[in-house]
């Protein structure tokens, strides 16, 4: 199988750099710097230090035997990124990226953030290396996510709410470009997730992909053989490609779960394969929620970190090759996901993460006891517990 | 067949002027109060008019710009709405128009239908912020096959390999961003920016307007002294919007500085 993305950053059609010409020379030069860390014994040896020794490496692999038992069907097991460090997997590409741009003589991070995580992930990458650090995060998601928004201050991050637009994430990449093309010189764009120009989804990917790497080894040890699917969300799809890239070419089924929000035909959603269409969008081509004129349809979620337009470019090869299953979950029905986890084992997923459980549920119960499913528990959901209690009606 | 934008330049240069190139977003607030302005704008002397399309993220813009796009999609302004105006344009006024749209809205449109449409309207060039020529070599092919104009930026940052690129992609003028940031920032008019524009101007003959940051009479008089056309955008749309009355008086005061 051919390696992806080609030397323009295209996975078949998808992907590229459609970005103002200011940007290009930084991007020239962050694909050039990226190129020789990949193979850079020191670099790499320093971030599977850290790896091991600051995010608490690897993550398990949980059997989720009470949660398998009360559906009764195939078993489950849950890759643990929610117990990396900061609480989600956008730790492993921030610290890839931090350490990257520190070799770049970088003075400055900045990044944008939907649910937070990403933004307290950089945050913690800059304070870890000693950069500035600056976060841009819409005002609809700063209320929704102040747990974070403290965390990332406490961290020593800027926080800018961004007041335009849906006011949610892709506002808040709006932003970040924007002060990414003014400061370009000292500043270095931490992207949060496998979209933009090239090479934000490849190098998102590789440093994300440590998740299936290590889901691969410990599944062989655990059970002798490889699982029959892989279930994650899907929101820029960075915790999805983690998992998936290592198993591309063996034989186990995926599925991407998208946003379903209060239903496809409610048009208040973020599922871009179920009602998008093929566009150009903040660096890359991919599938996106537009109307017919190419303006950019507004989108809900429950969770805020899939509420997104467009998703990465190698998601919608993935989708054209029939190679994933791409899905969606409504907001009710990973709520309920939420509550499941919570009560069956003792842990609170995101509620990102909760898309991937409310997905795994509907398909363990078709499937026989001796099949194995790995659901991608991307984040803990201490940020979201707030919110779910506003929507349940309750007062803290 | 030589462009009317290229005309435009070369009677300039005959008689040793600079282009003043007013961008205005179509549709703020409304088509009809576009087409006085764009009467209003050629009566004060502009040579060559932008006619910015309204995206729903703008990423090369600053707030002023993006305010008045939001205020054009409030509209219902679209990509084929402008190209159907200009062809109304062309009844009253044959100025030369560039029309600035970011990329999806033309890759919607389809290339080829978007490039003949815009031809047959009486569009003259089309810029396109996000679509950098590495990414552009069918629009391109596209455009010059059917006349259109397709002009490139060239960033403070662009080293020498990617200016020349740019300047081969270029076709009745060249962009120059006068600054590393967004429209409606301030102007650094330093040795870096001397340096770097009179790098871009020896390895072209191609005319160069300079845009971005330029706001005041001022800023105009400077950048026409190294350059052979200045666009100026986030204060004429902010002038236009907030004080239509005296924007007349400003835009001819622009227009003198040139």
């Amino acid at each position: 199988m051919k390696k992806y993305p080609d030397k323009k950053g295209y996975f078949e059609s998808y992907g590229g750099r459609f970005v103002p010409e200011t940007l290009m020379p930084a991007l020239l030069e962050l694909e050039s710097a990226y190129a020789k860390a990949r193979k850079d014994d020191l670099f790499l040896g320093e971030l599977r230090h850290l790896q091991e020794t600051y995010i608490g490496r690897p993550t398990p692999l949980y059997f989720a035997e009470r949660l398998t038992g009360h559906i009764g069907g195939a078993k489950i097991y849950l890759k643990r990124e929610d117990l990396a460090h900061t609480g989600a997997h956008k730790i492993n590409n921030a610290i890839g990226q931090a350490l990257l741009a520190k070799k770049m003589g970088k003075k400055r991070l900045i990044a944008e953030t939907g649910a937070g995580q990403h933004g307290v992930a950089t945050a913690t990458g800059a304070a870890l290396v000693g950069l500035e650090c600056e976060i841009y995060m819409g005002s609809e998601d700063v209320q929704r996510q102040a747990l974070n928004v403290f965390r990332m201050r406490l961290l020593n991050a800027k926080v800018n709410e961004v007041n335009i637009g849906s006011k949610t994430l892709k506002d808040a990449i709006n932003e970040a470009l924007r002060d990414w093309t003014t400061n370009v010189r000292n500043t270095h764009y931490v992207m949060g997730t496998v979209f933009g120009p090239h090479p934000f989804p490849m190098m998102v990917r590789d440093f994300q992909s440590v998740i299936g790497k290590e889901a691969k080894r410990q599944m062989l040890k655990t059970e002798g053989r490889l699982p029959d699917y892989l279930i994650a969300c899907v929101g820029g799809g960075s915790n999805s490609i983690g998992l998936f890239y290592d198993f591309l070419r063996d034989s186990v089924e995926m599925i991407g779960v998208e946003a379903g929000g209060r239903g496809i035909g409610s048009g208040e959603h973020a599922a871009r394969f179920a009602g998008g269409s093929i566009g150009v969008f903040q660096g890359c081509k991919s599938y996106l929620l537009q109307n017919d004129d190419g303006n950019v349809l507004g989108t809900h979620s429950v969770s805020a970190g899939l509420d997104y337009a467009s998703v990465g470019p190698e998601h919608s090869f993935l989708n054209d090759l029939n190679r994933v299953h791409y899905t969606y979950a409504t907001d009710e029905e990973a709520l309920s996901a939420f509550e499941l986890l919570s009560k069956t084992e003792g842990i609170i997923p995101a509620l990102e993460s909760a898309h991937a459980v409310a997905e795994a549920v509907k398909l363990a119960q078709k499937l026989s006891k001796d099949k194995i499913i790995i659901v991608n528990l991307s984040g803990r959901g201490d940020k979201d517990v707030q919110q779910v209690a506003r929507i349940k009606g309750i007062e803290l | 067949m030589k462009s009317r934008i290229t005309k435009t330049f070369e009677s300039l240069r005959a008689n040793g002027k600079k282009a003043f190139i007013p961008y205005i977003m179509a549709g703020d607030p409304d088509l009809n109060r576009t087409m006085e302005n764009v009467l209003l704008l050629e009566k004060c002397g502009a040579d060559i008019i932008e006619l910015g399309v309204p995206f729903t993220d703008p990423l090369a813009d600053g707030p002023t710009i993006q305010r008045a796009a939001e205020r054009a999609l409030e509209a219902g302004v679209t990509l084929r709405k402008v190209i159907s105006f200009v062809r109304d344009l062309r009844q009253q006024s044959g100025i030369p128009i560039v029309l600035m749209t970011y990329y999806n809205s033309v890759f919607k449109y389809g290339d080829k239908a978007f490039v003949h449409d815009a031809v047959n309207a009486g569009v003259d060039g089309v810029i396109i912020p996000d679509l950098i020529p590495d990414e552009a070599g069918s629009f391109i092919r596209l455009s010059n096959k059917a006349g259109l104009d397709t002009i490139f930026l060239i960033a403070p940052t662009s080293t020498e390999n990617r200016i020349k690129k740019i300047i081969t992609a270029s076709r009745g003028f060249v962009y120059y961003v006068s600054i590393t940031g967004i429209t409606g920032a301030k102007l650094a008019l330093d040795d870096t920016f001397m340096e770097h524009i009179n790098k871009v101007r020896s390895l072209t003959n191609k005319p160069v307007a300079v845009g971005f940051g330029i706001s005041t009479p001022e800023d105009a008089h400077t950048i026409a002294q190294v350059s052979d056309g200045v666009i100026i955008g986030s204060s004429v749309v902010k002038k236009l919007f907030e004080h239509p009355d005296s924007a007349g008086v400003f835009i001819k005061k622009l227009r003198e500085a040139i």
